[in-house]
């Protein structure tokens, strides 16, 4: 009674036959048409119509080279867009970074109620923008909104505005859009805490930390590193393409003071259909959003994974 | 002194209570003469070496050993990244840091991997680092929860020497908790069993295993596992297993005796056994037998150079009555003749 286990010739072979091959390829058939069809393409004749004075319904239409773009540096309107841009994503990136971290921490910390207040914070981002603007409206309202009356309760005469003054309206937009994107960054930020081990902390009191802003300086803001650095860039995509509070609220006013500039192409290419200077615009939009992406990935990634 | 038993039976609840990261029901701690129980962890002056190591993934070995120091000598002021380095005192400060922790980082091998941060280095300096961090402040007590676990086998014997020579040379109280009962018994002075919440005992190593107290402490301490068998002493307190004498007296009533499997030897007027299988361990043979009247399994421990029976070969095993332990049903010791000693009794918590 004797069985044999031959480990002799085992032959691996390297490579996969052509068939195989050619399945694989067709697998991914779909995916690739897909990005050709939705992505790909749109984006070349993007490119394509930013040299061109295409206007929509014209029968004629010309290569002009850098012609829009020219136009779009010496347009005051453009470059009023894009600074209240960089100022609304200056306002809405780093206070509800901090905001959602800060409702992250203390929802962590807390002992009762946390799928409530998860929720409670979460319900901005279900909800249809379009729809809370109109809610937005309502409580803004400078006669009979909710939060000047309360502002007139305690005293303030004469409050702003707050929608349709040039002072107060960027800054209104910006707190709307806060109120948006705080409970997107908590969600993430609350993931990233879930992920730091528990261990540390221990070492950490172990280790003499006394206060709750010393664990938090030598465990949970380190550890969050890469949880930030992912928060950070989505908030500042998801607030460079502003459009819909503007285009509900406001539709850029009073006197381009809310002009953003995702607001501006669609001006230019829907209202006005100048196609060729709208798709210049979007050029310019997606360089700026590419050009954040690699910026962040290149500067910070590296400061934030520790090998 | 170590603390040893099964998974789950509340070891490193235990020590996490002694180091502070979790509040007693009840009792007190005290580290030398010093009640600590109701000081927090920071102020207890304990250091804790745990399972997974817990070093700060983003800090360099330099700075995960001094971060200790830097929570202890540094003011929150002079903590701060910028304008910490400008505080009164605070360079003084950072330099016998600095040099503390090199100290440290020396006497542990560490001193070429200073800049080095955590994920670049194996397991086993991870856990020199682990333990730099927790010497270089020279605490009052030390706590391992588990420290060897994550090594592989070769490296978790070397590293246990080094262990043992920290230990003396540092020479601070230390509670080692382990699973592992080779660990408990090779570097402590005393051992404590816990099982299901509870210590059993804590005594030496020796005593440990060879006076146990308790029946869970004779079974969870010795591999293979002391044999049981199940034993009647008559009205005269004669001991009997399977109607043999055995030589041993107690009160008349069921009992169980257990015995080391290297205490049993082959003897022609033993208990009658069926053998069932053979393991060759290199320095010894384990036979694994059947009590053939009841039943009960049974290991023993033979010279590897001994003729090896077939299984199924019938045998009949002895023991010294000196060398066997007599329990109550219920698990406690029973004194027995023949038997020398007491253990003490000591205190942990």
């Amino acid at each position: 009674m004797s069985s044999a286990v031959g480990l002799g010739a085992i032959k691996v072979t390297r490579g996969a036959p052509i068939g195989e091959a050619l399945a694989g390829l067709m697998l991914t058939v779909p995916a690739g048409l897909a990005y050709l069809v939705m992505l790909l393409l749109p984006t070349m004749a993007t490119i394509l119509l930013a040299f061109t004075d295409y206007e929509l319904g014209l029968p004629d239409w010309n290569w002009i080279g850098l012609g829009n773009f020219t136009e779009m540096f010496e347009d005051r309107g453009f470059g009023v867009a894009l600074r209240n841009t960089i100022i609304y994503v200056g306002f809405v990136t780093p206070l509800s970074i901090l905001l959602g971290l800060g409702i992250a921490l203390l929802i962590e910390s807390g002992i009762r109620g946390r799928a409530t207040f998860r929720a409670i914070f979460f319900l901005p981002v279900v909800s249809l923008t379009v729809a809370m603007a109109a809610a937005w409206q309502y409580l803004l309202h400078p006669t009979i909104g909710p939060l000047n009356g309360l502002l007139r309760a305690i005293g303030v005469s004469s409050p702003p505005y707050w929608l349709s003054s040039s002072d107060w309206v960027l800054l209104s937009l910006s707190a709307i859009g806060i109120w948006e994107n705080i409970g997107y960054n908590m969600v993430l930020f609350l993931a990233g805490l879930t992920a730091i081990p528990r261990e540390l902390y221990h070492a950490a009191e172990v280790d003499g930390t006394k206060t709750w802003l010393d664990r938090f300086r030598l465990v949970t803001w380190p550890l969050l590193g890469p949880t930030t650095l992912f928060v950070l860039t989505i908030t500042m995509i998801r607030s460079i393409r502003v459009f819909d509070t503007v285009a509900v609220l406001t539709q850029g006013g009073p006197n381009k003071a809310s002009e953003v500039l995702l607001h501006t192409m669609y001006k230019e290419g829907f209202t006005f259909l100048r196609l060729g200077y709208s798709a210049a615009i979007t050029l310019v939009f997606l360089v700026m959003v590419l050009g954040l992406v690699w910026l962040q990935t290149k500067a910070l990634d590296k400061r934030v994974h520790y090998g | 002194m170590a603390l040893v038993g099964p998974s789950g039976c509340g070891k490193t609840t235990l020590m996490r209570i002694v180091a502070g990261i979790e509040i007693a029901d009840s009792g007190n701690i005290t580290i030398g003469s010093r009640n600590v129980t109701r000081l927090r962890s920071a102020e207890r002056n304990v250091a804790m070496v745990f399972q997974n190591y817990a070093l700060y993934p983003h800090l360099t070995v330099r700075e995960n050993i001094a971060v200790p120091l830097a929570m202890r000598r540094l003011s929150t002021w002079q903590r701060l990244p910028l304008i910490g380095g400008i505080i009164p005192g605070s360079s003084g400060k950072r330099a016998s840091i600095e040099t503390d922790v090199i100290q440290a980082a020396e006497s542990l091998g560490l001193g070429t991997l200073l800049d080095r941060r955590p994920g670049q280095l194996s397991g086993g300096q991870r856990q020199r680092v682990a333990l730099a961090r927790a010497i270089v402040r020279h605490p009052a007590a030390f706590l391992m929860d588990e420290p060897l676990s994550n090594l592989d086998a070769a490296l978790r014997v070397q590293t246990r020497r080094e262990i043992v020579d920290i230990h003396r040379r540092v020479g601070a109280a230390t509670l080692y908790v382990t699973h592992d009962q080779s660990e408990a018994l090779t570097m402590a002075d005393r051992v404590a069993v816990m099982q299901a919440g509870k210590i059993l005992q804590v005594a030496s190593p020796e005593a440990i295993y060879h006076d146990p107290q308790d029946l869970r402490v004779a079974t969870f301490i010795g591999s293979p596992r002391i044999n049981t068998l199940s034993a009647q002493a008559d009205s005269a307190g004669r001991v009997h297993v399977s109607d043999a004498p055995t030589g041993l007296h107690a009160e008349p009533g069921s009992l169980i005796l257990a015995v080391r499997p290297e205490d049993l030897r082959l003897s022609p007027n033993g208990i009658p056994c069926v053998v069932e299988g053979i393991e060759f361990l290199g320095e010894s043979l384990l036979l694994h037998v059947r009590q053939s009247s009841s039943g009960e399994p049974l290991v023993m421990r033979l010279p590897p150079e001994l003729s090896r029976p077939a299984p199924g070969t019938d045998i009949f095993l002895a023991f010294d009555p000196k060398r066997a332990l007599l329990f109550h049903t219920d698990g406690r010791r029973m004194p027995s003749r023949g038997h020398i000693g007491h253990a003490q009794e000591l205190a942990l918590v």
